[in-house]
C-alpha cells in the first residue's frame, strides 16, 4: 500500500474512534433521532392512529445488527459504544471488500 | 434522512427504483471507461469514509438529528458517476445489516443521497470555481458544493414524504403512508439542513478538498482539465 493510502485509513480509523459522538451527543441533548424516521410506536404518538400502509410494510426487514447496536435498546451506554464502533468496522469491511469486487468484475470484463 | 420502510407509497419506490438501478448501469460503464485500476483503493477508501461520516449523528437541541454523507466530497475527488457507485453501496449496507433506511426505499434513499447529492454538488462546484486551481474562490465553491448538495438530497426526501398524503389516502381520508404534506415536510427537513446539517458538510468538504489539494492534487478529478466536460 502506498504511502498516502496508509495516511488516509489511519484518519479513517480515527474516524472510527470518534464515532460514538454520534450516538453521545444526541443522547446529551436528549434529541431523538432524525425527522421522518420514527418508529410505529413514536409515531403513533405523534398522529393517534398508525397509517395503514405504514404499519403493513415497516418491519418487512429484521436486521441483524439494527441502529448500528448489539444490545438492544435499552443496552448500558458503554455497550452501545462499544457496538457503534464495532459496526462501523464492520461498515467500512463491507463497504470496501463490495467496491472492490465490483471494481475487479468491471475491469475483469475488459480483458 | 434514510427513508424508512412503510413511508413511500409502492407508486413513488417503485418508479424510484427504476431510476436508481438506470443510474447504476450507466455509472458502471462511466467507470469503466474512466477509471484506472489504480484507483480501486481510492474508491474502496471512498465508501468506507461515507459509511463512516454518516454515522455522526448531530443534534439540533429540542429538534431532530441529520448528519453529513459525504457524497458531495466523493464526487469532486473521484467524479459523480463514481460517487454514485460508492455511495450506493454503502446505503445498501446500512439498510441489509443495519436497519438504518427501508429495503423498499432502498431506491429512493440512493436516488437522493447517491445521486442527486454528488451531481448537484459537483455542477456546483464546477460552476462557482471557474478556473480557479486554489485560493478563496475553491474553499467557497467546495463549501457551497457540499452545502447544496446536502441541502438538496434533503428537499428530494422531504418531496417525497410530503407528497404521501396526497397520492396515497384510505378510504376514511387518512393517509396510508408518511402522513405529513409537503407543508409540513419541507420546512421540517429544510430548517435543519440550512442551519446546520448542510453546514457541517460544507465545512468538511472544504476541509477534505484543502487537505488533497495540499497533499494529492493530481488525484482530484474536479480539477483535471480533462475528460469530464460531458457530466
Amino acid at each position: 500500500m502506498k504511502k498516502f493510502e496508509k495516511k488516509l485509513w489511519l484518519w479513517l480509523s480515527i474516524m472510527v474512534l470518534l464515532s460514538p459522538l454520534g450516538i453521545i451527543l444526541p443522547e446529551k441533548f436528549g434529541v431523538e433521532g432524525a425527522w421522518g424516521e420514527w418508529s410505529l410506536d413514536v409515531l403513533e404518538k405523534l398522529l393517534g392512529y398508525t397509517p395503514e400502509g405504514l404499519k403493513k410494510t415497516a418491519d418487512i426487514w429484521k436486521a441483524p445488527i439494527p441502529d448500528y447496536n448489539f444490545g438492544g435498546e435499552s443496552a448500558l451506554l458503554s455497550t452501545k459504544i462499544i457496538s457503534y464502533m464495532v459496526s462501523g468496522i464492520i461498515g467500512i469491511v463491507l463497504a470496501s471488500v463490495a467496491v472492490i469486487i465490483i471494481s475487479k468484475l468491471l475491469f475483469k470484463k475488459d480483458k | 434522512m434514510h427513508i424508512p420502510d412503510g413511508y413511500l407509497s409502492p407508486q413513488t419506490y417503485v418508479p424510484l427504483y427504476g431510476v436508481s438501478i438506470a443510474f447504476w448501469g450507466l455509472a458502471l460503464r462511466r467507470i469503466k471507461k474512466e477509471m484506472s485500476t489504480k484507483q480501486i483503493p481510492y474508491l474502496a477508501m471512498a465508501a468506507a469514509f461515507s459509511f463512516l461520516i454518516q454515522m455522526f449523528n448531530i443534534p439540533i437541541p429540542g429538534g431532530t438529528t441529520g448528519h453529513a454523507v459525504g457524497a458531495g466530497i466523493i464526487a469532486l475527488l473521484l467524479g459523480p458517476w463514481t460517487a454514485v457507485i460508492a455511495v450506493s453501496v454503502v446505503f445498501i449496507i446500512q439498510t441489509f445489516v443495519f436497519g438504518d433506511g427501508g429495503i423498499t426505499a432502498i431506491g429512493a434513499n440512493c436516488f437522493n443521497m447517491a445521486i442527486v447529492m454528488p451531481f448537484v454538488a459537483f455542477w456546483t462546484f464546477n460552476l462557482l470555481k471557474g478556473s480557479s486551481q486554489k485560493g478563496a474562490r475553491v474553499t467557497t465553491a467546495a463549501f457551497l458544493s457540499g452545502y447544496v448538495g446536502l441541502t438538496a438530497a434533503a428537499l428530494c426526501a422531504a418531496f417525497m414524504f410530503g407528497i404521501q398524503p396526497v397520492i396515497a389516502s384510505g378510504p376514511d381520508g387518512r393517509p396510508l403512508y408518511a402522513p405529513y404534506p409537503l407543508s409540513i415536510a419541507i420546512p421540517a427537513v429544510a430548517m435543519g439542513h440550512l442551519l446546520l446539517f448542510s453546514i457541517v458538510e460544507g465545512v468538511m468538504t472544504v476541509m477534505i478538498m484543502k487537505y488533497f489539494l495540499k497533499h494529492k492534487s493530481m488525484l482530484i478529478y474536479s480539477m483535471r482539465e480533462v475528460d469530464h466536460e460531458e457530466v
